[in-house]
C-alpha cells in the first residue's frame, strides 16, 4: 500500500506558548519537534506499510525551520517527506492547510492517507474530515484500533460511549488517536538513514492553491483568572481540611 | 438566521445541542438540522428548546451517512443561506462541520465557548488552558462555521411548540460516502454520569497503578460521585476513554471536583477549570493544579485517600 502521513512540526510543547503581539500567529521557532500526535499516525504507518510491502511518505504544510520534527518521523523509518512551505501561507486556517496538503497528496494517488485527531498546537480538530472532502475519500475518524484487509480498511471509532466498527474501501483517509498503537522510538541507523531521506519541498504557486483565509483574531485578553486557594502541607490532617471544604460546598 | 446541527443520541437529541439551541434563540428563531432516524418525542424537544423548522436527515441504512448528510446540508446552506451554522465540539459534529467547510470552501472557528452576532460574527476561545480569551471575527460571506464545546451554555427549555419538520433526502456522494458501519460497543458504565454528577473524583498519573483507581472509586461511592481520569492514564489503559475528562475528553462543571495525583496540564484544566471548587491532592507543590484550586493538599494520595474514605465512609 503507498501510504500518506500528514505530520506538523511544532513548538516544543514543553516551552510556553506565545502570540505574536501585532499578528496573533503563534510564534513558531527555528528548531521544532515532531507533534506527539503525529508518532501515532507514523507508527500505524509503517505497520500497514510493513504488512503490504509498501511506503510511508510524510506530508506537512509549516515554516520547515532545521527539520527537525520532519527528521524525527524519518528516522522512526518513514520513506521521504513532502513538505509545503511558504512565507504567505503564514496565519493560515485549517482549511488553507486542508487544501494545500490535498494538493500535495492529491497527484501521488496514496491508498490511505493518515492524520491525527486533533494537533497540539492548533487543535482545531476539522483538518482530517477537510482533507477528505477534499480528496472525495471516505474518511474514517478518530481510530483506536486499524485492520486493513485486502482493500478494505476497518477501524474502531472511539465514540461517547465506547467505539463503532466501521469500515470503507482504499483509498481512504485515517484519523487516529493517541494511544491506538505504540509508537516506536528511532534507532541510531534510524536517525542516521534520516538524515539522508529525500525531503520535497514545495511552495503554495508549485501546487497551484489560492490563498484566502476568512478569519482573522482581533483580541487576546487575559482570562478572568480562578485565584488559587489555599494550599497546605499534609501533616496527616489532610483529609480533615477536604472533608471541611466538601461540608462547606454542602455536599456531605 | 443560526442553524443548528444537532446529532440524535442513545437518549434523543445530543445534549451539546440543546445547549447551543438554547443560546441560537438569542440570534433569531433557529433552524435545527437533526441527523439521526428522529421521532415525534424528539423533535418536541427541539421545539421545547426553541426551533422553529426542523430539516431531518436520516442516514441510510448501514452508512455512517456523514458525507451524504454534509452534502444535503450544502444544498440546503446554498438554497436558504443562513447566517451563522453551528456545531457542537463533539465527533459526528467535526466530521459534518469539517466535510461542509472544504466543500463549501468555508471557514470554520473550533473551540469556541461563545458567539455573538453584532456587525459581522464573532467566536470567543480559550488559549493556553484558559489563560487568555481570543476573540475572532469571520471575514467574508457566510454561512460562517462555528464548533461550540460542550458545557458553554445552559441548556432551558423555552417552552415552544412544535416545530415544522421537513425531511431531507440525502444524495449519494459517491466513494466519499463509503463508509459503513458492521458493528458497534457500548461500555458498561455504572453510577452518575459525568456531566450530570454534583461531585466528581478524578486519578491522574499520581495513582500509579491501574489498581490504584480503585480507591478514587471508593472515595466516589459516599458522595455519590462519578469518576474522572487524565488522559495519561487513559492511554495507559486503566480506565476507559468515556472517563476522560478534558480537551479531548468531556468538559465538566460539577460543584465539587476532587483531583488526586493530576499535574494539571492545560489540556486537563480546559475540561474542568469551572468547577464551582476544586480541590487537588498532589505530592509536588508545584504542579500546576494547585494554580487553579481552591484548596490544595501537598501530599500522597496513598496517605490522604484511604483516611479521606475512611473519615466520609463513619459519618
Ligand atoms: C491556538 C490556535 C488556534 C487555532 N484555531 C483555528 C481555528 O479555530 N480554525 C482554523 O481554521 N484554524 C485554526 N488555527 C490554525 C490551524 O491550527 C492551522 O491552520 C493548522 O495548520 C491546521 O489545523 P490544526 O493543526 O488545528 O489541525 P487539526 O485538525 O487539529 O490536526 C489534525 C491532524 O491533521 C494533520 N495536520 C494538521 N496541520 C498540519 C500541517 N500543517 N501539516 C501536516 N499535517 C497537519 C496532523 O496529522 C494533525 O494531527 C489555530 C491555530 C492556533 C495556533
Ligand atoms: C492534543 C492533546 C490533547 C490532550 N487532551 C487531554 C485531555 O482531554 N485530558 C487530559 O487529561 N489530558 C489531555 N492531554 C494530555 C495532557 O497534556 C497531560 O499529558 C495529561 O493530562 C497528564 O496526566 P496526569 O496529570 O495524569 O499525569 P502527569 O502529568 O504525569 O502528572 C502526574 C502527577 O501526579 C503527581 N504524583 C505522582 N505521584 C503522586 C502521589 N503518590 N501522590 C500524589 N501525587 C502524585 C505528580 O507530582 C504529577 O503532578 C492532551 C494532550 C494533547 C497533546
Amino acid at each position: 500500500m503507498k501510504i500518506a502521513v500528514c505530520v506538523k512540526q511544532i513548538p516544543d510543547p514543553a516551552s510556553p506558548y506565545e502570540l505574536d503581539p501585532t499578528t496573533y500567529n503563534l510564534i513558531r521557532p527555528n528548531e521544532q519537534v515532531l507533534d506527539d500526535t503525529d508518532r501515532y499516525g507514523v507508527e500505524v504507518g509503517l505497520q500497514i506499510a510493513g504488512d503490504t510491502d509498501g511506503t510511508v511518505t510524510l506530508v506537512s504544510m509549516g515554516p520547515s525551520g532545521n527539520l527537525n520534527g520532519i527528521r524525527q518521523a524519518l528516522a522512526m523509518g518513514a520513506d521521504g517527506a513532502i513538505l509545503v512551505d511558504d512565507e504567505a501561507l503564514k496565519g493560515s486556517d485549517s482549511l488553507t492547510t486542508a487544501k494545500i496538503l490535498a494538493a500535495a497528496i492529491a497527484p501521488e494517488s496514496f491508498d490511505i492517507v493518515i492524520a491525527g485527531t486533533e494537533s497540539t498546537d492548533g487543535y482545531s480538530g476539522i483538518l482530517p474530515q477537510q482533507l477528505a472532502e477534499l480528496l472525495g475519500v471516505p474518511a474514517l475518524t478518530y481510530a483506536k484500533k486499524i485492520d486493513v484487509d485486502g482493500s478494505t480498511v476497518r477501524i474502531n471509532r472511539q465514540t461517547a460511549t465506547g467505539f463503532d466498527t466501521i469500515e470503507a474501501p482504499t483509498p481512504v483517509l485515517v484519523s487516529v488517536t493517541a494511544g491506538v498503537v505504540e509508537p516506536r522510538y528511532p534507532t541510531f541507523k534510524g536517525i542516521m538513514d534520516a538524515k539522508k531521506k529525500p525531503v520535497d519541498t514545495k511552495t503554495a504557486g508549485d501546487l497551484g492553491v489560492d490563498i484566502q483565509v476568512d478569519q482573522r483574531i482581533v483580541m487576546v485578553v487575559p482570562a478572568p483568572s480562578r485565584s488559587g486557594g489555599q494550599v497546605i502541607v499534609d501533616e496527616g490532617d489532610g483529609h480533615e481540611k477536604i472533608v471541611a471544604m466538601l461540608e462547606q460546598a454542602k455536599v456531605i | 438566521m443560526a442553524w443548528v446541527f444537532i446529532e440524535e443520541t442513545e437518549t434523543g437529541p445530543a445534549a451539546v445541542g440543546l445547549e447551543i439551541l438554547t443560546k441560537a434563540r438569542e440570534l433569531g428563531s433557529p433552524t435545527v438540522i437533526y441527523f439521526g432516524a428522529g421521532s415525534e418525542a424528539a423533535f418536541a424537544t427541539l421545539g421545547d428548546y426553541g426551533a422553529t423548522e426542523v430539516f431531518h436527515l436520516v442516514p441510510a441504512e448501514g452508512s455512517t451517512g456523514i458525507a451524504a448528510a454534509t452534502a444535503a446540508m450544502a444544498d440546503l446552506a446554498t438554497e436558504h443561506n443562513p447566517d451563522v451554522i453551528l456545531f457542537g465540539q463533539t465527533y459526528t459534529d467535526r466530521d459534518v462541520a469539517g466535510r461542509l467547510s472544504a466543500r463549501m470552501g468555508k471557514t470554520i472557528i473550533s473551540n469556541g465557548i461563545d458567539v455573538a452576532v453584532d456587525g459581522g460574527v464573532g467566536v470567543t476561545t480559550e488559549l493556553f488552558g484558559g489563560a487568555q480569551l481570543v476573540t475572532t471575527m469571520f471575514e467574508g460571506e457566510g454561512p460562517h462555521l462555528v464548533l461550540l464545546r460542550p458545557k458553554s451554555f445552559p441548556a432551558e427549555p423555552a417552552g415552544g411548540a412544535a416545530p415544522t419538520v421537513t425531511a431531507v433526502p440525502l444524495p449519494d456522494p459517491g466513494h466519499a460516502g463509503a463508509a459503513r458501519v458492521v458493528g458497534n460497543f457500548i461500555e458498561e458504565s455504572q453510577g452518575p454520569k459525568l456531566e450530570e454528577a454534583a461531585v466528581i473524583i478524578a486519578g491522574g498519573r499520581g495513582l500509579g497503578s491501574a489498581e490504584a483507581f480503585g480507591l478514587i472509586e471508593q472515595l466516589a461511592a459516599p458522595l455519590k460521585a462519578a469518576t474522572g481520569a487524565t488522559r495519561a492514564i487513559v492511554d495507559a489503559g486503566w480506565v476507559p476513554y468515556s472517563k476522560q475528562v478534558g480537551q479531548t475528553g468531556k468538559t465538566v462543571k460539577p460543584d465539587v471536583y476532587i483531583a488526586c495525583g493530576i499535574s494539571g496540564a492545560m489540556q486537563h484544566l480546559v475540561g474542568m477549570k469551572d468547577s464551582k471548587m476544586i480541590i487537588a491532592i498532589n505530592k509536588d507543590e508545584e504542579a500546576p493544579i494547585f494554580g487553579v484550586a481552591d484548596l490544595g493538599i501537598v501530599g500522597d494520595v496513598h496517605q490522604v485517600l484511604p483516611k479521606l474514605i475512611e473519615a466520609l465512609e463513619n459519618r
